[in-house]
């Protein structure tokens, strides 16, 4: 009981004080978890950033998902999901009630324009970013321009069309692509 | 209805997001508008919102969607909706499928995946770009100065910072940053 109200009040912890998305929070669980609690090995935690990255979801949910299964089961695994979405909950929640009055207010229009700004500059950051990662290959440097030019013709044609189809098709590539055409040929090589 | 609509919606973004955060904003644009939940101009607003306040994106987005149409109850059934789908995940990979994510077609699914999302995210930024900066259709531009010189302060602060002091401003700083900006560039945009 007592490590299942501890699993709730450390996700629910690392909840409040997680500013500026999942990323921040790996390096948050890591202290906690791992270097101040001792519950999972830096190598359990590792595998787990790894699992997080290539599954679905927002990875704070994936960890508590995680680390709460490892230590307390599929129990252990609800309730630190639970205490790590309740903080952004309850605050999101209270800010949803106000912010349509609170948006009226003069000068809170004038600090949004520099704050739509700003969350455009964010966005685009982080997408640099991640495309200064992206292996500098023919197919997926073609993926992304293609997709970069197909969202943009469609929403100057004002199409909306749902960006899943988008992942579907990018995955579907990738299967045929890596998982077999270049099996084939390494295959081929070591005959 | 409204209910169903939101679990529905938010199921699958929580289902079809590989990549952390940054990667769903993509898929709840494209839902809000297609569904008329918000407006860009609440959506733009929203996500400064969500910059600036703890707890993944994701969560914060669901959460504010839900609320806008159907209160707490909403807030709740997009939060589950969105939840869901990885913590199921997680838990058959926990629990069944220990080396699920070494699966060569997995890896080879999520590698092609990969250059999608990049994409969708950078161009998502740009159409946010030069939607605050007063596009709004290939015939209508009513450009917003005030937001285009925040945008050229913001870019010119964050760059001399990791310059000059060697310290990468955090996502919150930016939009504390940018707050005073606004209000500060309004206020003599006012005085002209």
């Amino acid at each position: 009981m007592s490590m299942l109200l501890s699993l709730f009040f450390i996700f629910f912890k690392i909840g409040v004080f997680t500013f500026g998305g999942g990323y921040a929070m790996i390096a948050n669980i890591k202290e906690v978890i791992v270097e101040k609690k001792k519950w999972i090995t830096e190598e359990e935690f590792m595998q787990i950033v790894t699992i997080s990255e290539s599954t679905p979801g927002p990875i704070a949910i994936n960890m508590a998902t995680f680390i709460g299964y490892k230590k307390k089961g599929v129990l252990g695994s609800a309730l630190s999901t639970l205490g790590v979405v309740l903080p952004s909950f309850i605050i999101i929640f209270v800010i949803s009630l106000f912010l349509e009055q609170f948006m009226n207010n003069q000068y809170v229009k004038y600090a949004f324009y520099g704050i739509n700004a700003a969350v455009s500059f964010l966005i685009l950051k982080a997408g640099i970013n991640l495309f200064i990662k992206l292996e500098k290959k023919v197919l997926p440097i073609l993926t992304f321009i293609i997709v970069c030019i197909i969202l943009l013709v469609f929403e100057v044609l004002a199409i909306n069309l749902s960006s899943i189809i988008f992942i579907v098709i990018g995955g579907l590539i990738g299967i045929v692509y890596y998982g077999v055409i270049q099996n084939k040929k390494k295959e081929g090589d070591v005959e | 209805m409204i209910l169903l609509e939101l679990f529905y919606e938010f199921f699958l973004i929580g289902l079809f997001t590989f990549g952390g955060g940054y990667a769903m904003i993509p898929l709840v644009k494209e839902v809000t508008l297609r569904r008329e939940w918000l407006s860009i101009e609440q959506f733009t607003s929203f996500l400064g919102v969500c910059e600036s306040t703890p707890g993944p994106i994701a969560i914060n987005m669901a959460t504010f969607i839900g609320s806008s149409q159907y209160g707490i109850l909403g807030a709740i059934v997009a939060t589950i909706g969105v939840v869901l789908p990885s913590f199921i995940i997680i838990l058959l990979i926990a629990s069944l499928l220990k080396n699920f994510t070494d699966n060569k077609f997995f890896k080879a699914f999520i590698k092609g995946v990969k250059p999608v999302v990049i994409g969708l995210i950078i161009t998502t930024g740009f159409i946010l770009l030069v939607e605050c900066f007063g596009y709004v259709s290939l015939n209508e531009f009513n450009p917003n100065y005030i937001s285009m010189i925040c945008f050229g302060l913001i870019t010119l602060i964050y760059f001399l910072s990791k310059k000059i002091f060697k310290k990468k401003l955090s996502a919150v700083m930016i939009i504390l940053i940018s707050i005073v900006l606004g209000i500060g560039v309004s206020l003599i945009f006012n005085l002209l």
